[in-house]
């Protein structure tokens, strides 16, 4: 473990990698401000750079850190505009804006760097600890396992992902998986379902559908109603100064960094949860256990009420490169397209990855702390001048939010059907969106469907049929597990609705 | 009929035909030999032709209730008329003629016309600004690509350069 540490370090190091963290976080924070391009569009569009770069672990080194400054982003668009650009950053804007309104922007973003850094590092440490131990016990996995654990990671994605609707999200994930099915797979030498269309020879690319399905509808969702990309202009108290805070605020708030760190990190491992649960729940948390006088400063502007989702939401980002580096389970949107960079660079995450290739690992877990470091030391100082693109007024702002989703589906695969395809499939998730169906669950699918049915047919192949699922017992409690967690949930809404209603619903 | 319930039977139907590629035409194709492996091209897409038409039909039957929702931040599609849905539409017709015109116009023509059209939809009217912010967007991304990633974007028209 120590030479792949000391492997990771020099990678990480050097001149190109320590400015393509820099350079990553500055990219992040600044698009991540914006309304409409969320960390994933923002990887998204990154991913054809980073595929340029060639070096896999400069890749993802910027693109983590292009994620941890999307991340800050939003919460500095947040705090200072009460426009979360992010989901895991709304709770930040419940005492963020007020504290805003109060002329105390500059406190507020202070607390809310200090609470990612500490967030961020004490989820590094965390990752240092229980990676490798996940790796070990992974690497007895047979592809039978791999195949149920990716059947448990698409059912807890389904049964976490938003609405609570558990059907329609296991609806998407099943058309992600037969969208991943059109083109050329790497098992059969045949192409499939491509309807004789010599474009979907190769299938649908991953960043298309990654642009189409979040980057587009939120931009359309922002032509149709103006009042989501509110613009600095109208707040008079925006103005930044004195970025300082007091000693008796540090000390108020570390306990509360200490616990959402820990609390974060372990929900960004579990699949489906991710950092806007980690960032609610942290809130909530906190909340409840401060003394009754802090609680009612709570929605005010309490510093806690920042530090709490912060330091949760930055562990958890953490947190989910665990599944991710160890398993090759992505769980959350994010960490699979960033799965599907990887894979675009010829790095298959997973076990192996730790032994086979230690210092992309170790890399990209050094550069995450280096990625939190640069946020604090270099992002907080410069806030005053990046969030003058908050006030990019919106007639100019969409065009180019539109124009640089076209450029990432563009630039990578350079043909122009795909600005086609991304702009028709943009158009249906966008309608998905309006009728509540998630569009994670799909993108995951589509993004898992290749593994997942690679490896189950080499367990098909390995035991002349499906008998690998009665005779792995691991496989079997796997598959126990996926399908408890897609019953379980609409068990328990239906009771929870037949209690409060009192009566059975006939319609 | 609640539009989500529309959409599942779009993808219910998307769901059978695919199901009907599956089960029907694929096996005919494949090689004897292929035949005798547990495993066969169509395997996988038989499962998810399953799953994609029993959810479907989940929803169709309104066996899941949907929970109360009170999003005030997401769209209301009953007051769907006061949104800009006019501008919305105008700008995704503007993104399929840029990918259209992409090739034959080059990149800085399309660039240029995409993003001072965009901004003229959206109600821009200051017309200098707009051509100044557009020329030296369209400008300066073609040379961060073309120059700087190394990745080739034809700037001019197909008749200028007859590349």
């Amino acid at each position: 473990m120590l030479e792949g540490l000391l492997a990771g370090l020099s990678t990480a190091f050097t001149f190109t990698n320590i400015m393509l963290v820099i350079g990553g976080c500055l990219i992040g924070t600044f698009i991540g401000m914006l309304p409409g391009l969320g960390p994933m569009s923002i990887i998204a569009i990154m991913i054809p750079i980073a595929i340029t770069i060639g070096d896999p672990a400069s890749a993802l080194i910027l693109l983590s850190g292009v994620y941890y400054g999307a991340v800050f982003g939003g919460s500095t668009s947040s705090i200072l505009i009460n426009a979360p650009g992010v989901a895991s950053t709304v709770a930040t804007s419940f005492d963020g804006y007020p504290l805003t309104r109060k002329g105390k922007a500059g406190k507020a973003l202070t607390v809310a760097a200090i609470s990612s850094f500490a967030g961020g590092t004490i989820g590094a440490v965390l990752l240092l600890i229980f990676a490798p131990a996940l790796a070990s016990v992974a690497l007895l996995f047979h592809s039978s396992e791999y195949f149920a654990l990716m059947v448990v990671g698409l059912s807890a994605i389904a049964a976490f992902a938003g609405t609570g609707q558990v059907a329609k999200a296991l609806l998407m994930t099943f058309l992600g998986l037969i969208m991943a099915t059109v083109g050329e797979g790497v098992l059969f030498n045949s192409a499939r379902f491509t309807m004789g269309l010599s474009d979907l020879q190769s299938g649908f690319g991953f960043v298309t559908i990654a642009m189409a399905m979040f980057a587009l509808p939120e931009a359309i969702y922002l032509i149709l109603d103006p009042s989501r990309s509110k613009s600095a202009d109208g707040g008079e108290n925006s103005e930044i100064k004195d970025l300082r805070i007091s000693r008796a605020e540090a000390r108020s708030i570390a306990p509360v960094i200490g616990r959402q760190s820990i609390q974060g990190f372990f929900i960004g491992v579990l699949p489906g949860a991710g950092a806007t649960i980690a960032s609610f729940l942290g809130y909530a948390v906190e909340r409840n256990i401060a003394p009754k006088k802090e609680q009612e400063e709570f929605g005010k502007g309490a510093i806690k009420g920042i530090a709490a989702p912060e330091a949760a939401n930055n562990a958890a980002c953490t947190g989910s490169f665990v599944p991710l580096l160890t398993l090759g389970i992505p769980g959350s949107g994010t960490t699979a397209i960033l799965l599907g960079a990887l894979i675009a660079l010829n790095v298959s995450p997973g076990p192996r990855l730790m032994v086979d290739e230690p210092e992309i690992f170790w890399a990209v877990i050094i550069s995450m702390y280096l990625g939190n470091l640069v946020l604090l030391m270099l992002n907080l100082p410069l806030i005053p001048y990046i969030a003058k693109v908050l006030a990019a007024p919106r007639n100019y702002l969409i065009p180019f939010i539109l124009f640089f989703t076209l450029m990432g589906a563009y630039i990578g695969q350079n043909n122009a059907t795909e600005l086609l395809l991304l702009v028709g499939f943009g158009v249906c998730a966008t309608i998905l969106r309006f009728a509540d169906y998630p569009l994670a669950p799909l993108l995951i699918g589509f993004i898992l469907g290749p593994l997942l049915e690679n490896n189950f047919a080499r367990a098909m192949q390995l035991y002349d049929g499906m008998s690998f699922i009665w005779e792995r017992p691991m496989t079997l409690g796997l598959l126990v597990v996926a399908l408890l967690l897609i019953v379980l949930p609409s068990y328990r809404a239906r009771r929870a609705r037949l209690r409060a209603e009192g009566v059975a619903d006939g319609d | 009929m609640a539009l989500d319930r529309w959409i599942a039977l779009i993808i219910l139907l998307i769901s059978v035909a695919y199901g009907y590629g599956a089960y029907f035409t694929m096996d005919q194709l494949l090689p004897p030999i292929l035949q005798r492996s547990p495993i066969w091209p169509s395997s996988f897409p038989k499962v998810l032709a399953v799953g994609g038409i029993l959810f479907s039909l989940i929803i169709i039957l309104g066996l899941e209730k949907a929970p109360r929702k009170d999003q005030a931040e997401d769209i209301n599609l009953s007051r769907l008329g006061d949104y800009n849905v006019g501008q919305a539409a105008m700008l995704i017709g503007l993104m399929i003629a840029y990918a259209v015109l992409l090739r034959p116009l080059g990149f800085l023509g399309s660039t240029f016309l995409f993003l001072f059209i965009g901004s003229f939809t959206l109600g821009e009217r200051r017309y200098l600004a707009m051509t100044i912010v557009s020329l030296i967007a369209a400008v300066s991304i073609w040379y961060l690509v073309d120059s700087v990633l190394g990745i080739f974007l034809r700037p001019l028209p197909m008749i200028l350069t007859g590349v």
